[in-house]
């Protein structure tokens, strides 16, 4: 049969946001892919450089909807680390919480687009709907649903309301209880298993070569995860354990994802019995928010995102905005490389899977 | 962890499993047959309480987005401190983080727990948030700031000042400056609304220059502040500091120092480096001379713009030295001689001529003054005292404030020998005036007699008292008592000794239409025992230099000279500027100074000054 060309995106309900992938099919294979970024029109590094520091506060959760709280961290650490601020320690903790959090909600939404790759529509919506429970700890938390705004540069904007832990703890619960029905539901399901078993399977290699970091290397068996190897916030003082797989494949993806939700429940647990329950949430910077100066220098700052390793590497020249600001999407390798190597040899419907199990999210490469 | 999973073992009644979700709640809920009600603390739309808000629009200057925009609503008065602007949103811009409301100065601005706002009218999306907010409904407030949140700094860097116990004993300039850092700290306090301009008489560039502290440009911050003061070291110093009371921090917290900047800026750029910095010199000649009577802040701000619109400027001083209140008025732990001698020495450098010890009037007529200048500009000020005239006061042990602080000032230069004070001193009145004289008696009581006995009386209570809150806490720090809400009834003469002051109280200050106009309870009094009391109630003008025809051709209101806006007189070539206009100020007195040059010029030059 004749090769013929499929642009797979950026309008497609198995496209993750305003991506496409550029397709040649040779019937059902895929023969040749191209990712092709560019329809966010944003520029979030340049347009940082433009913003005071506050300002950016609004901008870069912009970079990762499911997921915007590692946005917020990692350009705090950035910064903090360049200024020399020491952040309170119960900030320590509420960021820790509001991260786990946000990962529950990644992880749910993640999982739950596997459902929509496949056919399982249950799925989605029992993920989105568990996710909007977590939504709504952010709402009483911050103040918004889904762009946080709330990790700020010395700590949290605001400390936690009143009766939030008693919100926390049934939502846990309720959480929890969820999982085994997932297995039930979505794992042990002949399509999920028939689609995802031993599909677009990342080696240990393939992940050393294209720098894949989270549950993609995780899944070949290699515990790789910042918040034990490099713990920042809380973590260091927090018992968990880091799920890892062996076969590389979608499925263990997909699974390694319900099983850190239940890591992630369980880090949340402790932190609310051990969080102080008095104490300053953030040191202010001198002068309003209008003037304020980082001093010069330069930091690289990194956390584990539901996807893997997200970091940002911030210069500044002393000024009230920073001079540079570089995103380290955790994607970007599968993103742009992976599809362009690894797809060709694939079939049509493994192309949602695949940017569905890595969470390819399209602006950390059109950023 | 869990490596492989495997397969379930397949059961015949596994579908029936799915029938257990007919009896759990559901994790949905129907909107709108279910109200969902937002958090406490929901960033939705924006309401804004007209009342607080001041228009100083920093929550437009913080919006990342640029959805916030300030627009003028004519039927809102203003004030000194309060513009009638207010922010609208456009909401197809707006990102909803609240950095507006973490921001707003007054606290104004918060957020309702609104989810939702639908329309077909896309205008309905631009909107300037009141009380009401965008529905006109009643919804409980949403996100508000708190301690944690807020985005301002609201306490003020602290003045390093000399303790107490220490300043009393001797005149050393109290107040010690800024450094560098404290400069630059309090300077990134400042968000530039504004709104301190319209409330300075000189209308001084305070946003611009604060901004070129932040930025450590101090030259280029020197040549704003030589765009309307020439005094910046004076008043860097003694300034009433209007601009303060109009802050926008002071709303919820310490109002910018702004004096103490402008000091800064001042005090460290030396006096070799402002003909470099300021590249001040005359336009051109004019070909025309002017006279100005007296050297004070008026004299001096109006022979600087003169001097530099090319007139041959001269000024006339009865005393020996230049400075009028500044040099004899002002005590000099607040002013000392040489930072004053820096201002005027660049005035002079510009070639503005001194004639000294010389009182028109006496020295020299206003007549051949007006022979030797085109134009003359009166700015002689308030240098008489008033008395309260009540029995007793005629006792020679019964003073002026203002001579004695003069002769305070000579001894410490060494021009005239120690003012005799005893060791028991009442001062009647409550400005900054009493304050000066009765902290200048109590440091030479300290010298003298190694204890302080000052006490102060005045009709009005302690909100009410005129003089500065610093300075009624410094003088009570220094061991001045003082005792409000009493009025001098009688002074109290024993062989024709000094022994006391009656007093009785007083009940009010002002009437209803805000006049001076005390009433008092005679039956309630106290005795304050004194061997020396100094009035200090008030200053006025001495008009004796100016001949009679002259006198009356001119127009009075009340003690006051009445001009033009630009100073002129109804003598076309007299104009007056400083107290004998606007009352005592030394930044009023400055201002006046400025625009007398420019009706000066005006006057020399045929044109009109508004123009």
């Amino acid at each position: 049969m004749k090769e013929f060309e499929l642009f797979f995106g950026p309008n497609h309900p198995g496209m993750h946001g305003n991506f496409s992938v550029h397709l040649r099919v040779d019937g059902d294979t895929v023969v040749k892919a191209k990712p092709v970024p560019g329809f966010l029109h944003r520029g979030f590094e340049k347009l940082m450089e433009r913003r005071l520091w506050i300002q950016n506060l609004a901008l870069i959760p912009r970079i990762c909807v499911p997921e915007p709280d590692i946005n917020e961290m990692v350009y705090a650490m950035a910064v903090e680390k360049i200024a020399g601020i020491e952040v309170p320690e119960k900030a320590h903790w509420i960021r820790t919480l509001i991260l786990e959090l946000g990962r529950i909600a990644a992880h749910l939404f993640s999982i739950g687009g596997i459902g929509g790759a496949t056919g399982l529509y249950t799925f989605p919506y029992w993920a989105t709907a568990d996710r909007d429970s977590v939504l709504d700890i952010f709402e009483h938390i911050s103040g918004a649903r889904i762009y946080h705004m709330y990790i700020i540069i010395g700590g949290v904007r605001k400390d936690l309301p009143e009766g939030i832990d008693s919100l926390i703890r049934e939502t846990m619960d309720y959480l929890e209880s969820r999982i085994p029905e997932y297995i039930d539901l979505v794992m042990k399901n002949r399509i999920i298993q028939t689609r995802l078993r031993g599909k677009l399977v990342l080696t240990r290699e393939m992940c050393e070569e294209m720098c894949i970091t989270g549950v993609g290397l995780r899944a070949t068996g290699v515990d790789y995860d910042i918040r034990k190897y490099d713990p920042y916030a809380a973590y260091e003082w927090v018992d968990f354990d880091i799920p890892v797989g062996e076969d590389g494949d979608a499925f263990t993806r997909g699974y390694l994802k319900l099983l850190e939700i239940q890591q992630s429940i369980r880090i949340i647990r402790q932190v609310l019995d051990k969080m102080p329950k008095k104490g300053p949430v953030n040191v202010k910077l001198p002068g309003n928010a209008l003037k304020w100066r980082i001093p010069p220098g330069e930091a690289y700052a990194h956390v584990e995102s539901s996807r893997g390793e997200y970091g940002y590497y911030v210069v500044s020249t002393g000024e009230t905005t920073p001079y540079r600001v570089h995103v380290r999407g955790a994607s970007y390798p599968q993103g742009l490389y992976g599809i362009e190597k690894y797809l060709p040899g694939t079939r049509i419907e493994d192309v949602p899977l695949w940017l569905g199990t890595m969470d390819v999210c399209p602006p950390e490469i059109d950023r | 962890m869990n490596k492989r999973l495997e397969l379930p073992k397949k059961s015949f009644w596994s579908p029936a499993s799915a029938l257990k979700y007919l009896v759990k709640k559901p994790v949905t809920i129907r909107v709108p047959k279910t109200y969902r009600e937002a958090s406490p603390r929901y960033r939705g739309f924006h309401v804004n309480d007209w009342d607080k808000c001041v228009g100083c629009g920093t929550c437009a200057e913080v919006c990342p987005t640029d959805a916030i925009h300030m627009v003028e609503f004519e039927e809102i008065p203003t004030e000194p401190g309060k513009r009638n602007w207010r922010p609208a949103i456009d909401y197809g811009r707006c990102s909803f983080c609240a950095l507006c409301v973490d921001v707003c100065t007054t606290g104004s601005l918060q957020m309702t727990r609104e989810y939702i706002h639908i329309s077909r009218d896309p205008n309905t999306f631009f909107f300037v948030p009141n009380e009401k907010g965008i529905h006109s409904v009643e919804y409980p407030v949403g996100y508000e700031r708190d301690e944690d949140s807020d985005l301002l700094d609201l306490d003020r860097v602290e003045m390093p000042v000399i303790e107490p116990q220490e300043r009393v004993t001797s005149f050393i300039e109290m107040v010690r400056g800024y450094s560098k850092e404290q400069a630059i700290a309090e300077a990134s306090r400042c968000v530039e609304c504004e709104l301190c301009r319209s409330a300075c008489p000189a209308q001084m560039h305070i946003p611009q220059y604060i901004h070129q502290i932040w930025k450590d440009n101090l030259d280029e911050g020197l040549r704003y502040l030589y765009k309307t003061n020439p005094l910046p070291e004076v008043c860097g110093r003694v300034c009433t500091h209007k601009c303060e009371t109009a802050c926008s921090i002071g709303h919820r917290g310490e109002p910018v120092a702004i004096r103490w900047l402008k000091r800064y800026i001042a005090d460290s750029v030396p006096l070799e480096r402002y003909h470099e910095i300021l590249d001040a010199k005359p336009v051109k000649p004019a070909g025309k001379s002017v006279g100005v009577i007296g050297s004070g802040p008026a004299g001096l701000s109006a022979a600087y713009y003169l001097v530099l619109m090319g007139y041959d400027v001269t000024i006339y001083e009865a005393k020996s030295r230049p400075g009028g209140v500044m040099r004899y008025g002002i005590p000099r732990y607040r002013l000392p001689d040489d930072v004053l001698d820096k201002d005027i020495a660049f005035i002079e450098s510009l070639g503005v001529r001194f004639v000294m010890n010389t009182k028109v009037g006496v020295d020299i007529t206003l007549s051949e003054l007006k022979q030797r200048h085109d134009a003359i500009v009166l700015a002689v000020g308030f240098t008489k005292g008033r008395s309260t005239k009540v029995p007793g006061s005629d006792h020679p042990m019964v003073l002026q404030a203002l001579p004695l602080l003069e002769k305070i000032r000579d001894y410490l230069r060494g021009d005239a020998p120690k003012p005799a004070v005893t060791d028991d001193v009442v001062v009647i009145g409550g400005g900054n005036v009493a304050m000066d004289i009765a902290r200048s008696v109590a440091r030479l009581q300290k010298q003298e007699y190694g204890k302080v006995s000052v006490k102060v009386a005045c009709l009005e209570s302690e909100k009410e008292m005129p003089a500065d809150k610093e300075e009624i806490e410094e003088a009570l720090e220094e061991g001045v008592e003082i005792h409000p809400t009493w009025g001098p009834r009688q002074f109290l003469v024993e062989n024709g000794e000094l022994k006391g002051v009656e007093l009785k109280r007083c009940i009010r200050v002002f009437d209803e239409k805000g006049k001076f106009n005390p009433i008092y309870n005679e039956n309630e009094r106290k005795t304050l025992t004194a061997s020396m009391v100094i009035e200090a109630i008030g200053q006025a003008p001495d008009y004796s230099l100016l001949p009679d025809e002259i006198c009356q051709k001119l127009d009075f209101v009340g003690a006051r000279l009445l001009t033009d806006e630009y100073g002129q007189t109804s003598i076309p070539w007299l104009f007056a500027a400083g107290d004998i206009v606007h009352g005592p100020d030394i930044i009023h007195a400055i201002e006046d100074g400025h625009r007398a040059a420019k009706g000066v010029d005006t006057f020399l030059t045929g044109g009109n000054a508004n123009e």
